[in-house]
């Protein structure tokens, strides 16, 4: 099968095939399932950063275009993407995150990937290029389809192009970590950063054996970290100050997911603060090592046991989520969406009448 | 179906006193503030249930009747004009807070909740709702969140769309649905961001769910006086290039200086052709550093003066002056024409430049106020209603400016969105099959397209009277235009 290398070619491969699944390079592969009579549209040859003009912290990048080459290029002017964008190490593309729906830790402090995008084009049911949002960082014209984009795993079209919003990076960083004796203990001290006028680049919760673990990250002006650690410490009690490259290892081994273990499933969960005692409840019968991050906002699971046990948990739970990767044979439900559908079908149908009406994309 | 029966369905649920028929009742509800156009609805029902809210939908549906859900009135762009014949859902009685969560950080309110009061329930627990239109004191949620507005922190903070969680949403056929949820997180399209913006097209949300942030803890802010735009502009992109993120940079010019002075003595430095106002805000220690560094950048930027304010009743008077150029410019002209035009930062001086030039072309003064940091302009297009053909004149060289902001690369608007106002000017920034791809959706989504029928798209039904002089409000000092 060819991969398309231009904007052009994508079209005529949608329009050539009455059933596509889009994809990127395949770090999520739970995240496409390419059932027998479709054609998988791999948009991983469709590479290249178009603009990026520093002073206006924007760019534009065609979708296949790795994290990785996107992320060295804006360091190279003190530039990020804030919303820590996952799985950047194993090859993750611009495209294939927006179409997850996924952000990192670091999406605490200013928001996530919905909040960072600020145009795209993509390729609809009917084969044609459309463009959606623009290039600047305020817009107000036309529908949001750049939003409704993020989180669409593929099923309402494949997204060809994205324009970002980009922040100046902190010139310094420091981690303050607390080992809490329990999750609920954790949660507390938790709630008092979420309530406090803190700038916060990172606000964790690692649960293990032997207590929880609290990750507080702080970035700016070197001079002004040692005060701010200070009045951490005040606030939430004696820990530890990881800098530097120790500061660095522990959110990028956060961001990559490295803690997942091979023989198990990644799953995302939204959740908020007062709902995380339910999941821990379900969760302390389970071996599943667990993270809560974005100042609990967001669970990332590794499930060990076959994915629709998780599925039939979260919609007892009234939950939500997202099986991203892992063995073949752990499954989960189509296109990883797994636990409640909330009621939002009437709309949501729709919306993918009026985008894909001949179904040619994954169904929702 | 005659219209008595559309009116009697009404009837059986709205009192007398929610459901308005009577000319001078309607009145009130012919224009918003796009004053330029006027049109009369046939009636205007005040719900204050979703049970209400479903049953005047369902009454427009079953008698192809269109309809506009209205707040405060305030859209720019004509977004809540009255469709010729059609229902007017008022959603001002509809402005409960049902639930105010300090410790998940989020308000669940109903659409005619004033934006500024989400803030001020929320301040005990020392957060805050970080979208502020300068309309704060008097539009409402619903509205924001049907246009997606922005104000003068949008570059760090976003805009509406950034704060809004979830939402309960009545389609435009009466079906009642639920968008997004309670975590900033979800799994799925977004679709309660593609809500976000409709622009009243995709029918009336009933309940909306916000995120509210803890209160910046200290503010610092540096007013720099130039004595030429060009010096402003740059300096801008010497502040962005520090890799500083302030929460506002704003920019007045030398018109609307002369129009804050004349109406709020903000005494800022005499003879300045423009003045750069940058704010950062945050933790207190974190932003000391940072306004120690905005200080040494502001010093090289060729400013004549610069001052820092030394109380926060001085910081406020800097702020007072802004907020007041656009009501101010009424001191200087009978009336004018906001525009909300955006182009990327960088392009900000040569788009002023043109401004400058298309403005002695035509003869009409244009006086500049904008959100520096995104690039949002608010060219104030001043002339004179009682003469003949003034404001067409005006709106000619509004839509020449249009033209600049999407040949720079910009949007044809930054937060007022497309309503009446922008129509012509979608096809230039869209092409046929992104226009024709909204309009299915639109259709799809509605019908028999009752839901603000005649906005957003080229072509829509014939425009509304047009009429000049400022709104009601807006003299009487209660709301302003941006």
């Amino acid at each position: 099968m060819s991969t398309p290398t231009t904007v052009d070619a994508v079209c005529d491969f949608v329009r050539a095939h009455t059933h596509v699944v889009p994809r990127g390079r395949g770090t999520k592969p739970l995240l496409f399932d390419v059932p027998p009579g479709a054609a998988a549209l791999d948009l991983s040859g469709l590479t290249g950063v178009l603009e990026y003009d520093p002073g206006e912290y924007t760019f534009t990048a065609l979708a296949g275009t790795p994290l990785a080459e996107v992320e060295a290029l804006l360091a190279g002017h003190r530039q990020y993407l804030p919303f820590d964008p996952p799985l950047v190490r194993r090859g993750a593309t611009l495209g294939g995150t927006v179409a997850a729906g996924l952000s990192g830790p670091g999406r605490y402090r200013y928001g996530g990937v919905r909040d960072f995008i600020l145009g795209l084009r993509w390729v609809d049911g009917r084969g044609q290029l459309i463009r959606g949002g623009g290039k600047v960082v305020k817009n107000a014209a036309g529908f949001d389809f750049p939003k409704l984009m993020v989180g669409s795993l593929g099923q309402l079209g494949a997204i060809v192009e994205v324009t970002f919003k980009v922040f100046p990076r902190p010139r310094a960083y420091a981690t303050y970590v607390v080992d809490a004796p329990t999750l609920n203990v954790a949660l507390e001290l938790q709630s008092r950063l979420l309530m406090a006028p803190l700038d916060l680049e990172a606000l964790d919760l690692a649960p293990g054996p032997r207590g929880t673990q609290l990750q507080v990250r702080l970035g700016g002006l070197a001079e002004s970290l040692s005060a701010r650690l200070g009045r951490l410490r005040d606030m939430i009690g004696e820990g530890r100050v990881r800098q530097g490259e120790d500061d660095a290892a522990l959110w990028e081994a956060a961001r990559e997911l490295t803690w997942v273990p091979v023989e198990s499933a990644l799953v995302k969960v939204p959740v908020t603060p007062r709902r995380i005692p339910q999941l821990e409840a379900m969760l302390e019968q389970t071996s599943a090592v667990r993270r809560y991050s974005a100042g609990g906002q967001v669970a990332w699971l590794s499930w060990p046991h076959a994915v629709d046990v998780l599925d039939t948990e979260l919609s007892r739970l009234g939950m939500a989520g997202l099986a991203i990767f892992g063995p073949e044979y752990v499954g989960g439900g189509p296109f990883g969406l797994i636990g409640v559908k909330r009621s939002h079908q009437a709309f949501a149908a729709r919306v993918k009448a009026a985008l894909d009406p001949a179904v040619r994309f994954p169904e929702l | 179906m005659s219209a008595r029966s559309f009116l009697s369905d009404l009837a059986a649920v709205f009192p007398k006193t929610r459901l308005l028929t009577g000319r001078p009742q309607l009145t009130t509800y012919e224009s918003d503030a796009l004053t330029a156009y006027r049109t009369t609805p046939r009636a205007v029902v005040i719900p204050q249930t979703t049970a209400e809210v479903v049953a005047a939908v369902r009454a427009c549906h079953t008698h192809k009747v269109p309809f506009v859900a209205r707040g405060s009135g305030t859209s720019l762009s004509g977004g809540s004009l009255p469709v010729e014949d059609g229902l007017v859902i008022a959603l001002n009685r509809m402005n409960r807070i049902v639930r105010l969560d300090p410790s998940e950080r989020l308000a669940i309110v109903e659409p005619g909740v004033i934006n500024l009061a989400v803030t001020q329930a929320a301040a005990p627990h020392g957060l805050y709702y970080a979208p502020d239109p300068s309309s704060q004191q008097i539009c409402t949620i619903g509205g924001n969140v049907a246009f997606n507005s922005g104000g003068a922190h949008c570059l760090k903070y976003g805009m509406t769309s950034n704060h809004v969680l979830g939402m309960q949403v009545v389609l435009p056929d009466g079906e009642l649905v639920t968008l997004g949820g309670e975590s900033l997180e979800s799994v799925g399209p977004d679709w309660h961001g593609l809500f976000v913006g409709h622009e009243g097209l995709f029918g009336v949300a009933v309940e909306l769910t916000l995120r509210l942030l803890p209160r910046p803890e200290t503010f610092r802010t540096v007013l720099a006086a130039y004595r030429s735009m060009q010096q402003a502009g740059d300096a801008v992109s010497a502040v962005v290039a520090s890799g500083l993120l302030p929460g506002a940079m704003e920019i007045m010019d030398r018109l609307a200086l002369q129009a804050a002075e004349a109406a709020v003595h903000a005494n800022y430095p005499a003879g300045a052709a423009a003045v750069l106002i940058v704010e950062l805000d945050g933790e207190s220690q974190a932003v000391e550093a940072e306004f120690q560094q905005l200080r040494r950048v502001i010093e090289g930027t060729g400013a004549y003066e610069v001052r820092v304010p030394a109380t926060e009743a001085e910081r406020q008077a800097i702020w007072r002056g802004r907020k007041s150029a656009f009501s101010a410019v009424g001191r200087i002209s009978p009336d004018y024409i906001v525009q909300d035009g955006v182009v990327p930062r960088s392009k900000l001086g040569q788009a002023l430049a043109e401004i400058d030039a298309l403005s002695a072309k035509h003869g009409i003064r244009v006086a500049n106020v904008f959100h520096a940091g995104d690039g949002n302009l608010h060219p104030l297009i001043l002339y004179d209603g009682r003469l003949a053909g003034a404001y067409d004149r005006a709106e000619a060289l509004a839509a020449e400016i249009m033209q600049v902001c999407i040949r720079l690369g910009g949007s044809i608007t930054g937060e007022h969105g497309v309503g009446m106002e922008k129509r012509a000017y979608m096809p230039q920034l869209f092409s046929k099959a992104d226009l024709d791809l909204m309009w299915q959706l639109r259709c799809v989504v509605d019908d028999l397209q009752i839901a603000n029928r005649g906005k957003v798209f080229p072509g829509g039904e014939a425009p509304a009277l047009r009429h000049g002089g400022p709104h009601p409000l807006e003299r009487a000092g209660i709301i302003s235009r941006e």
